[in-house]
């Protein structure tokens, strides 16, 4: 299938930024103006190569792209069933996946004019990545960040202060990701004339689903010139971890209308059937949160819950409009895997690799474990390695009981 | 009723040379009885429009008085029905006084929004002042409300043009809320100024009567925007006599809903004078 096919699973969003049902600019009137003038902004950045050179120099001089595809050996010897490639985010510079996302969009704030940026994060790994380009750019930089969440991400914390940002608990609400969105967007509101929101996944009004997800792609991208060169064929199957769902749509995005099987991993916590889970597609229902329709922790009333999962970056209780509208067509499988899973992942590939992953990619590394013996070994699998574990040692430190 | 209850409060307001009150409260601040006793006062208080607070977890466009307000609803076990069995309770007394519901779309949404608008009009509720629902996703429920005769109050800020306004305008009913400042609700107080001249210039192109709301906390406050405003809007400070008059429990204090509506009649008066102290109609 090619690009132009009219059944491509590649052409949304539609120009109202719907995905099937999904997506959609659902935020407060002022923010209206604005809010199509980065989509303006965006559609003329997309096709002025000038802006793509920048984009692509930064991301090879500055992030140290590409990254490589790395043949996990040992993990697949272990495993003893389908060849394990690791796509390595974790090696760009600060660690993660995240900082493809912000050098696109401080471009765009600067081709806007805009001269102060402001940011929600969750484990800090955005917030980490924001303030990082906000140095390099010379932008005063605001980060929000729950309360609970800066109490277990303290070296993260300690990190945007060094860059140079400023970092504002949000001490309402469930004190942790939805909560900081909710005050980057009233920081938004307020400040509409200097100020650009770099929102750190596939989530929030259009065009930003749309917007993240094409600097993100840089990742499938990549992956796939890389297979073709070791194994001459596309990979049989994509994994990835899903928060907002920004690494994973990355990977995928490129491979949608291939022959290729896609498997999304949500934190499913202490379990879906609990109250303590982030899994939003296993749990969840449609409904409008951050500017966007899509599936959504919630009560009957429509109240939004909070979401649980030993991982930071997935303690989310929704995900991008892009995965609902995969989920509901059948598209992409969305797996839940719980919090012991996921510890017991983390381990394993630090013994067997020498990687220490993030525990958000550690939940795919879990799932991995289960699908992987199971399958020929001749089937090519392609895992996204989004970020390094080295900000959860505290955390699983804690979960094994021991003290560091 | 819907609209045309709306309709004829401006008329009324019209007729009289004067502006009108809207107050704001929140639906189960404190708690369900107190907020339905502030409900029930308020017409007597002198508040022309009400506007009642939906609940909601995620209140994105609100400074922390509303917030906090929808968070001690919420932990009352508030909900979307009982904010609609409040309003058939007061309608029991109150065939005239508007009532227009404020909030956020996704409990809506859950309730369903046929369902919604239905059971909305038949508890006497006559608009909605949906926060996150710009004129983008009319036929969400502006359009679906509009046909049932629902009014879909529609927000303008100073982000907005002409042009903008238009688009707007095509859906909106009622009245027009003008924003007073680009921000939250519950902060500064506004510049009188360049408001107005943003209503001069809306008036150039819509007869619709046109609200002020936003930053606006004193009976004195109220009185300057009301030379011009077809009505004024004050919530915050409103919400802030219901936070300070709690015990350390969160529970009313007894005399809370008497200092909410003596509240209420100073801005009533203010408005209510507005004109007649200033001298012709600016
Ligand atoms: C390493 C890592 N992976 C994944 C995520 C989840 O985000 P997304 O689903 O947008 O990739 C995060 C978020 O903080 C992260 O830090």
């Amino acid at each position: 299938m090619s690009d132009k096919n009219v059944n491509s699973f590649r052409n949304s969003p539609d120009e109202d930024g719907h995905f099937g049902i999904f997506g959609g600019r659902y935020v407060a009137e002022t923010l209206m103006p604005l809010i199509l003038e980065v989509e303006k902004t965006y559609r003329a950045a997309k096709n002025d190569p000038a802006f793509k050179k920048e984009f692509n120099e930064l991301l090879k001089e500055y992030v140290g792209r590409p990254n490589p595809l790395y043949y996990a050996k040992r993990l697949t010897e272990h495993l003893g069933g389908a060849k394990i490639y690791f796509k390595r985010e974790e090696l760009n510079h600060t660690g993660a996946h995240k900082i493809n996302n912000c050098v696109g969009q401080i471009l765009l704030a600067r081709r806007m004019g805009k001269t102060r940026i402001i940011a929600e994060t969750g484990a800090g790994q955005h917030g980490v990545a924001t303030a990082t380009v906000c140095a390099l750019f010379g932008m005063p930089c605001v980060i929000y960040m729950g309360a609970k969440d800066i109490e277990r991400q303290k070296p993260n914390v300690f990190r945007m202060r060094l860059l140079g940002a400023e970092v504002i608990p949000v001490i309402t609400g469930s004190e942790s990701l939805k909560d900081s969105m909710n005050e980057a967007m009233r920081d938004w509101v307020g400040n509409v004339e200097d100020t650009f929101y770099i929102i750190g996944t596939v989530a929030g009004p259009h065009p930003y689903p749309e917007l993240v997800r094409d600097f993100q792609c840089v990742i499938g991208n990549e992956a796939r010139e890389q297979i073709l060169e070791k194994e001459g064929r596309l990979p049989d199957s994509l994994v990835a971890c899903v928060g907002g769902g920004s690494n994973a749509i990355g990977l995928f995005h490129p491979f949608l209308d291939d022959d290729v099987e896609m498997y999304a991993i949500e934190a499913a916590g202490h379990g879906v059937n609990t109250d303590k889970h982030a899994a939003s597609l296993s749990g969840g229902m449609p409904g409008i949160l951050h500017g966007n329709r899509t599936y959504l922790l919630m009560d009957d009333d429509g109240q939004i819950q909070e979401a649980h999962s030993i991982s930071a970056g997935l303690d989310y209780p929704g995900i991008g409009p892009e995965h609902s509208h995969l989920h509901e067509i059948g598209r992409v499988k969305y797996v839940p895997i719980g919090d012991t899973e996921a510890l017991a992942a983390f381990q394993l590939c630090s013994k067997l690799e020498g990687i220490i992953p993030a525990l958000e990619c550690a939940h795919a590394i879990a799932y991995i474990c289960k699908l992987a013996p199971d399958l020929p070994k001749d089937h090519v699998m392609i895992m996204g390695l989004s970020g390094r574990g080295d900000k959860d040692i505290f955390t699983v430190a804690e979960a094994l009981g021991e003290d560091i | 009723m819907g609209v045309s209850r709306i309709n004829a409060r401006f008329k009324k307001l019209n007729l009289e040379g004067r502006s009108g009150l809207v107050t704001f409260t929140t639906a189960g601040d404190p708690d369900y009885n107190t907020a339905l006793k502030i409900l029930k006062g308020l017409p007597g208080a002198g508040a022309d429009i009400i506007e009642l607070g939906m609940p909601f977890s995620d209140p994105m466009a609100d400074g922390l008085a509303i917030q906090e307000a929808s968070i001690r609803a919420l932990n009352g076990n508030m909900t979307l029905k009982k904010t609609l069995k409040m309003v058939r309770s007061f309608r029991k007394n109150d065939q005239d006084t508007p009532i227009v519901l404020m909030g956020y779309y996704n409990p809506i949404y859950i309730y369903g929004v046929q369902n919604f608008i239905g059971d909305a009009l038949a508890a006497g509720i006559d608009g909605m002042i949906v926060v996150d629902l710009p004129p983008e996703e009319d036929k969400e429920l502006a359009i679906p409300a509009n046909d049932a005769g629902m009014a879909m109050i529609h927000l303008a800020t100073p982000t907005t043009d002409q042009n903008r306004l238009k688009k707007i305008l095509k859906n909106g009913s009622g009245f027009l809320y003008y924003v007073t400042i680009a921000g939250v609700t519950g902060t500064a107080k506004p510049d009188l100024k360049p408001v107005k001249a943003a209503l001069d210039n809306f008036k150039e192109i819509s007869q619709i009567p046109m609200a002020v709301g936003f930053g606006i906390k004193s009976p004195e406050d109220a009185a300057q925007f009301a030379t011009f405003a077809d009505a004024v809007v004050v919530g915050s400070a409103i919400v802030d006599i219901i936070k300070n008059n709690l015990n350390q429990e969160n529970v009313a204090n007894s005399d809370l809903e008497a200092k909410v509506l003596s509240f209420v009649s100073k801005l009533a008066n203010g408005v209510q004078n507005a004109r007649k102290k200033h001298g012709v109609p600016l």
